[in-house]
């Protein structure tokens, strides 16, 4: 039984590894997360977001979330061993917003890339042509998305995905920090924009259009391509 | 409602021009109107010399707050204030002024009531946001004054200590909300009217203890513009700096006195002759 248990952890590590990238540490048996590295240092992306921003974004608000995920996790642990299950239900909300923020910013820091590494060059091959299929063009998809952004009241993330099952490509909006599987499980991300006022305030102030004009000028398409083709492999 | 059946023979651009509260003699007719029939201006509607018919039109506009922009130094910034009021409410008010543009229906209403009409019992009108969060902000620049913080006196005092225990108690439980509030949103302290006693809400988004028929005593802004160019990710300073240094005890002194005509709290003091 304890022999079943730690290969069906070791296989959720490695899934959420090959999935995410999360780094995990073991701690006490206990899996804690830690905050991934930026691929490009917090100046780079600098006209369209600026290094204060980024330091503050990864350095203070991802880096809260990964720790307190972490205790949250902690938590839950102790209630499961105590079977308390009011514990373990209280605990579901603090999970869902501070894990989902540690999954959706590890994602945002992959899909953004300085220019010189290729950030803002349109997707080609599977995934460009599937846009065109979906939308029409990029520049549709381009003008759906910042709609969205821009109307998305308080705070949220704006995704492209893929829709596995409908093997299509859909615009969708989460609040707060759901993650994008809490509008469909079968949704894959290849794209997400943060637009909480903390990820643009400093730079923009209140002109969220602005920022998600300029974000696609240092946009990851070859990730958001290699995540399609991976799940898309017939294309 | 009826009775303000307008004439507006102005032209669309100078009628935005007349909404900037300028002291024209017939804005002030306006408000002595208005005034005379019980209704408080907050609504401004144009009465003009000339006898052509014309639709109703409402505008609400942007109230200033009751103290100078840099009055809340060092605890909220004048670059704050400029933002979060010139852009933030600004444009709040002035997309609830297109919306309502387009909409005859909700013409005629107060703020208050155009927002619990608006939220519509859980299902928001587009409107909703516009209103809600305008009427919110009105109340934070209201809820705060320069040289505030400190303890609250008298009623309120008595109050707090009745339904939370003690003011330290009480600071606690609205700061720990205050942290827990996921995303945007708001935390009050507020007057329920059933259970007649004070207690901390937590609001996402836009929403206002108004639309439950509470009575908000006190609020705070959580969103992120409220504080980000001053604490950047800090918000336990800026909650911790609220409640110490700009929280208006008086404000919410004058706002149980109200509450306490609609809320029965306990037995009259009944003066023995």
């Amino acid at each position: 039984m304890a022999l079943r248990s730690l290969v069906a952890r070791k296989t959720i590590s490695s899934a959420f590894k090959a999935s995410t990238g999360l780094r995990l540490g073991q701690l006490r048996g206990l899996q804690t997360f830690s905050l991934p590295d930026l691929p490009y240092d917090y100046g780079a992306l600098e006209p369209v977001i600026s290094g204060e921003i980024m330091q503050l974004h990864h350095q203070k608000h991802h880096q809260s979330y990964v720790t307190n995920f972490n205790a949250a996790l902690e938590q839950l642990n102790d209630a499961m061993e105590k079977g308390d299950p009011v514990a373990v239900v209280k605990l579901q909300s603090a999970i869902k917003f501070n894990g989902g923020g540690h999954v959706n910013h590890s994602i945002f820091w992959k899909n953004l890339a300085p220019v010189r590494e290729g950030g803002g060059e349109p997707p080609h091959s599977s995934l460009g042509w599937a846009i065109d299929t979906d939308f029409g063009s990029l520049e549709k998809l381009i003008q759906k998305i910042n709609a969205e952004g821009a109307a998305l009241q308080g705070s949220g993330w704006v995704w492209l995905a893929l829709d596995k099952e409908l093997k299509k490509l859909v615009v969708e909006t989460t609040a707060n920090q759901d993650p994008l599987v809490t509008k469909g499980p079968s949704l894959i991300p290849l794209l997400g924009i943060d637009v909480w006022e903390h990820a643009y305030y400093l730079q923009y102030k209140n002109v969220r259009p602005d920022y998600l004009k300029n974000i696609w000028k240092v946009m990851n398409w070859k990730y958001a391509s290699e995540v399609y083709a991976k799940e898309c492999p017939s294309s | 409602m009826s009775w303000c059946c307008t004439y507006n023979p102005l032209p669309l651009y100078s009628r935005l021009q007349v909404t900037d509260f300028s002291c024209s003699w017939q804005l002030k007719n306006a408000q002595k109107m208005l005034l005379s029939l019980g209704k408080k201006p907050e609504k401004k509607k144009q009465f003009y010399r000339f006898q052509t018919p014309s639709k109703v039109v409402a505008y609400y506009r942007l109230k200033t707050p009751p103290y100078k922009l840099d009055a809340l130094e060092p605890y909220m910034s004048k670059r704050t204030l400029e933002m979060h009021w010139e852009e933030h409410h600004r444009a709040y008010v002035e997309g609830l002024n297109k919306q309502l543009a387009n909409d005859d229906i909700l013409y005629g209403y107060t703020m208050d009531e155009l927002v619990k009409v608006t939220y519509n019992n859980g299902n928001p009108l587009p409107e909703f946001n516009n209103a809600a969060q305008v009427w919110n902000h009105d109340f934070f620049w209201e809820s705060m004054q320069p040289g505030g913080g400190e303890m609250p006196e008298l009623g309120v005092l008595q109050q707090i200590e009745k339904d939370f225990g003690s003011y330290t108690n009480f600071k606690e439980k609205f700061t720990e909300s205050a942290f827990t509030v996921f995303g945007s949103g708001w935390i009050w302290l507020v007057l329920k009217r059933e259970e007649r006693q004070l207690a901390i809400i937590k609001t996402s988004n836009a929403i206002t203890p108004l639309v439950w028929d509470d009575i908000p005593i006190i609020c705070l802004d959580m969103w992120e513009h409220a504080y980000y160019l001053d604490y950047k990710n800090d918000r336990e300073k800026y909650v911790n700096t609220f409640m110490n240094h700009l929280i208006s005890w008086n404000v919410a002194m004058e706002r149980m006195a109200r509450a306490e005509a609609f809320v029965n709290l306990g037995e009259p003091k009944i003066p023995i002759a």
